[in-house]
């Protein structure tokens, strides 16, 4: 009479007790959707701050000044030098009359300056980095070659940045986890409250002899479709949140620096992390709620 | 056919309900197991389903030694027995015939099986025109028919009675008796734990009555047997 598994019978079953268990199903879902949008904005907040950690990274720069003895095309010869060293993303050559010019146009009395001689600032490079954790290396490598007079680089600046996303990245990552494990008990003590009216249920499926895997594959499965539709409800509302936020955001002049990363262009991360996070929480909690019930 | 050879309980907290009992249920019997509450009844019903542990001596079950099953072993046991309780215990949400094809697909039994086997069990307990009411829309009576036929649907050897008649007048429990016994001449095994006097009494069928946790006298006619209670 037995049969191993009844892939129909517990899939009707989960689904159909999530509607005769309406109020509970409903509880769950709220529980679901609420976890999943605490862990999403905090998420979302950090990806967001990395992201912009990383572009002011990205315009830290080094100003590496030649030898005032080089001549143009000797300081122009260092660039293959200066590319080979490793962590050097992108270089760009500035001419002793193109320094000056700058300098010019940044001062207010340009007058006091007009008279200066040409070769009063030095030629120089100014080098972009790909990891600025490493940018102490690349100064060092920088002032090695030869030709290289002095290397100006804000250390301390770039080791602030780096200690921030760190720290940011680190809380998140903590928060995060903590914030999941809160929820899968959340989760099943929801659960486990709609379990406790199916006791009676269970009891007697277990006195009629019932196998525990029998028994649990329905909650697996009401577990599993409570966590997907909790996902889905909140991947929404995450969205519609986020839209709402970053516009007032991107529309504040005093936030005029911040850049936000578009929703959709994070969708195919977002969705699959929700429904996976949704489908474990509720599994999860159906099963660390089941447990109790089933010694019998 | 069950056997209980020097069986001792104790529960945690120190009560000593079955001190050395040895009990042996033939296939195809029809025994009453009668004794005051507290004597240790519910505890042997209790350890033939496996819901508790014993504590000393030797248990087998149809077949199956209690002493070294495993937990993965205890479903198929169980599906050898049929258990009515005193309070029916039905699912409130379920038809009646919803009741009998939920406990057979506990057992993993198919769409087929289950159409098949349900009218043949609710039209020998005689409630086959009753297949759709629920159990609040049931007499006492009823729902106690509907409970021995979950415990039949599954086709067990053995059906163990807890207490049948408890929540039932003299004239009900009189006749679920008698299914219970109609039951009995057509090969199953029955276990009936009560100690509702008049009725045993009124039964030719061999009687097993147990005190404070010892078997006190087991034989044929009537609840007094022996003079021992």
């Amino acid at each position: 009479m037995a049969r191993r598994f009844d892939a129909g019978y517990y899939l009707s079953e989960g689904v159909h007790s999530i509607f005769t268990h309406g109020f509970m199903s409903f509880a769950a879902v709220c529980m679901i959707v609420a976890c999943l949008l605490i862990m999403g904005s905090f998420t979302l907040v950090a990806v967001n701050l990395d992201k912009n950690l990383g572009d002011l990274e990205n315009e830290n720069q080094l100003a590496v000044y030649i030898d005032e003895s080089y001549t143009e095309e000797k300081a122009r010869s260092l660039e293959e030098e200066i590319s080979k060293i490793p962590n050097v993303t992108d270089i760009s050559f500035v001419t002793k009359a193109e320094a000056l010019s700058e300098f010019q146009e940044k001062r207010e009395n340009v007058e006091m300056f007009q008279n200066l001689p040409e070769d009063v600032l030095r030629d120089r490079y100014y080098v972009h980095m790909n990891d600025i954790e490493l940018i102490s290396q690349t100064k060092q490598d920088l002032e090695n070659v030869p030709g290289v007079a002095k290397v100006v680089a804000a250390v301390e600046i770039a080791e602030g940045f780096v200690m921030i996303r760190n720290i940011a990245t680190g809380v998140a990552l903590v928060l995060v986890g903590i914030l999941l494990i809160v929820s899968l008990f959340i989760i099943a003590n929801t659960i486990k409250l709609a379990t406790f009216y199916r006791r009676e249920e269970i009891a007697i499926m277990k006195l009629c002899g019932a196998t525990d895997g029998f028994i649990r594959w329905p909650f697996v499965v009401e577990g599993m479709a409570l966590g997907l539709t909790g996902s889905l409800v909140a991947f929404f509302l995450q969205w519609g949140i986020y839209h709402l936020v970053a516009t007032n955001i991107v529309q504040s002049n005093g936030l005029s620096l911040m850049t936000m990363i578009s929703y959709t262009s994070m969708i195919d991360i977002i969705l699959p992390v929700f429904c996976g996070v949704g489908v474990v929480i509720g599994v999860g909690g159906s099963l660390i709620a089941i447990r109790k019930f089933l010694q019998v | 056919m069950i056997r209980l050879i020097d069986v001792y309980k104790e529960y945690d907290n120190g009560t000593k309900a079955l001190k050395g009992v040895n009990l042996r249920i033939d296939d195809g019997e029809f025994v009453f197991l009668v004794g005051p509450s507290g004597s240790g009844k519910s505890t042997i019903i209790k350890l033939i389903t496996a819901e508790i542990a014993l504590t000393e001596g030797r248990l087998m079950v149809n077949g199956y030694n209690l002493n070294t099953i495993t937990p993965r072993q205890v479903p198929y046991m169980r599906r050898t027995l049929g258990i009515i309780f005193q309070d029916f215990r039905l699912i409130e949400k379920k038809t009646v015939y919803e009741n009998l094809s939920f406990a057979m697909r506990a057992v993993g039994a198919s769409n087929r099986e289950v159409r098949r086997r349900i009218p043949y069990v609710l039209k020998l307990v005689g409630l086959d025109q009753k297949a759709d009411r629920y159990p609040g829309q049931l007499s006492g009576g009823e729902q106690q028919r509907v409970a021995i036929a979950r415990a039949l649907v599954n086709n067990p050897s053995m059906i163990i009675a807890d207490e049948p008649t408890g929540n039932l007048d003299p004239q009900r429990s009189l006749e679920i008796m008698m299914l219970l016994e109609r039951i009995n001449e057509l090969g199953t095994t029955v276990l009936v734990v009560t100690h509702e006097k008049n009725l045993v009494n009124r039964f030719d069928k061999r009687v097993v009555a147990i005190e404070n946790g010892r078997i006190m006298s087991d034989g044929t006619g009537g609840y007094y047997n022996g003079e021992k209670i």
